[in-house]
């Protein structure tokens, strides 16, 4: 039986009480939208790019606990990374969350490896994955808003 | 989150498993063969009704039975099996007239589900009738299949869709509800029950007042069915639509009940095989309704199913069922309302089948997936009624909703499930 506190670790709630970057940026910033249309959640990922490097990202939106604290610790992984450091890191997270890298293969996902309790509850996993869908429409410049769908 | 876990548990004595209103419940559990199953290591709590009823012993033998002895096609075969199926296929048309107390079994019209019965009649009926100007009148406790084929058409006819508010409770404000009925409304579409909310609506009384200016009225009655007695003549609406799948029948399969004399002035909704009477490349004639809207070969075995659950909620009793219900919400409430922090979404005073709340700043998918842990089946997210939750500002609930297989102890389980909630998130 899967454990509740493999997903519901200490990091991931406290980040879910107090998300950090939850705020906008300038209007010259990217943004895009994602909603998860099976539950509702939401959420708004704005990116200022300095050449290839993210130099801001924030967020806002609503959700459960998972989403709120994916989307809370994407921000603080993303900053100061280059587009292609963060595309890989998505990759790796992907990875992790759908139980695809059980032994290692995390290495380069820090702190974002509390996450890893997420794949033995599969109804879940969009909820982790809804921030990362949504920084990558915003970093391709996607108009319309993504789903988890 | 910072309330204390103080969750009061209740007597055991208010809390057995025996009957609660005269429904020998023991019984019927064990007639619903799932019921024995386990979720993650622990007795299946089954709270999750009003997205679909579990099926009876009866439903699932009436289907297999049909596929092992009678498997054929209807309405055309001169075989034995062709008639026989045929014969069975008409008979839960028979079981469902009186089970909606229908004047005329032409009236019953299968489809897949209640959203269909309200695709075809928006596009049938509504097409016919609406012109650019006019008007549809919802109310705003709609499920999204009450609100999106009326969109659809709306947009389509250059028409406005009109929406009747309710108020915190989650009540119909009756007199919005009339100040909005005019000439230019040419339909009326409103729930009997709302799922997000379980109110009950004053339907006859709507059906009433829209009468009064020659609108015809369609009542959705996906959440009605599996919990009161419907009496379509008694209540005098135009159509009527329910889901199989959520008064313990197969998934797949629904009713439409509509007038005599307007099903026969409708256009078909779809064109195919069964809805002809004779078709040559110039012209085709019509099959007589219902057969005129059942284009093509339906869900017979579905049909079937529904027809047993139809007796099976006969042999139980519609009234039996709805008073054992009253009681698990009346308990439910009591003991979920008495839990420190939750806020009971709905709070009308006629209310059927649900429970709908929050507690804190909790998000329902979290509650959702630790009481799943506890093996309690509870719907979390907005219950494709969004408008509904913006109405509360909320972006979702956590829905308990009952059957009448459901026990007090049932009850007591989702709240102590309520503690680990707390335990895990608090």
């Amino acid at each position: 039986m899967a454990d509740l506190r493999d997903m519901y670790q200490e990091v991931i709630l406290e980040h879910a009480k107090s998300p950090r970057n939850y705020r906008t940026l300038a209007s010259s910033a990217r943004k895009a939208e994602g909603f998860n249309p099976l539950c509702g959640d939401r959420c708004t990922i704005y990116l200022d790019l300095k050449g290839d490097v993210i130099e801001d990202i924030a967020f806002q939106g609503n959700g459960c606990a998972i989403s709120r604290a994916s989307a809370s610790m994407l921000t603080q992984a993303l900053k100061g990374k280059t587009a292609a450091e963060a595309e890989k890191l998505f990759e790796s997270f992907h990875r992790m969350v759908t139980g695809q890298s059980p032994n290692g293969g995390r290495a380069s996902l820090g702190k974002l490896e509390v996450f890893a309790g997420v794949s033995e509850f599969p109804a879940r996993v969009k909820c982790a994955t809804l921030a990362w869908h949504t920084f990558e429409a915003a970093l391709h410049g996607e108009q319309e808003p993504v789903t988890t769908e | 989150m910072s309330v204390p876990v103080a969750i009061s548990r209740h007597q055991p004595e208010t809390a057995s498993a025996g009957p609660v209103s005269g429904l020998d419940v023991a019984r019927i559990r064990a007639e619903f063969p799932i019921l024995r199953e386990r979720v993650h290591g622990r007795p299946l709590v089954y709270l999750d009704n009003a997205a679909t009823s579990q099926k009876p012993d009866a439903v699932i033998d009436a289907i297999s039975s049909y596929y092992r002895h009678t498997n054929a096609n209807i309405h055309r075969g001169v075989h034995l099996l062709s008639q026989r199926a045929t014969e069975e296929y008409e008979a839960a048309r028979a079981a469902v007239q009186a089970f909606l107390h229908a004047a005329d079994p032409r009236e019953i019209v299968f489809v897949r589900g209640a959203t269909e019965a309200i695709n075809l009649v928006a596009q049938s009926y509504g097409r016919t009738h609406l012109r650019s100007g006019d008007e549809v009148l919802i109310t705003a406790m709609e499920h999204h299949s009450n609100i999106v084929p009326w969109q659809l058409l709306c947009e389509e006819k250059g028409a406005t869709l009109r929406v009747a508010p309710i108020n915190d409770a989650g009540e119909l404000l009756l007199d919005e509800f009339e100040k909005l009925l005019s000439p230019r409304v040419k339909i009326v579409a409103i729930a009997h029950v709302s799922n997000a909310l379980g109110t009950i609506n004053p339907v006859k009384e709507m059906v009433r007042k829209a009468h009064a200016l020659k609108i015809p009225v369609l009542v959705d009655g996906a959440q009605a069915a599996p919990h009161l007695p419907i009496d379509v003549v008694d209540l005098d609406c135009d159509f009527y639509a329910f889901s199989s799948h959520k008064v313990y029948g197969p998934t797949g399969i629904g009713v439409l009940y509509g007038k005599a004399a307007l099903l026969e002035a409708m256009p078909p909704y779809q064109g195919g095989g069964d809805m002809i009477s004779s078709v040559t490349f110039e012209k085709t004639i019509y099959n007589k309704i219902p057969h005129k809207f059942e284009a093509g070969t339906p869900d017979i075995a579905g049909v079937i199913g529904l027809g047993a659950a139809l007796a099976w909620v006969g042999s139980v009793g519609i009234g039996a069922i709805g008073a054992h219900e009253h009681a698990l919400l009346a308990y439910a409430t009591k003991v979920i309302g008495a839990i420190p922090g939750v806020r009971l979404i709905g709070t009308a005073r006629e209310k059927a089948g649900v429970l709908s709340f929050l507690i804190e700043d909790i998000h329902p998918h979290d509650i959702g997936t630790i009481l799943d842990q506890e093996g309690i089946a509870v719907r979390t997210g907005h219950h494709c009624a969004q408008p509904v939750m913006e109405r509360f500002r909320i972006p979702a609930t956590v829905r308990a909703s009952f059957a009448a297989y459901n026990t007090l102890e049932e009850i007591d389980a989702l709240a102590r499930g309520m503690e680990k909630v707390w335990e895990v998130l608090g």
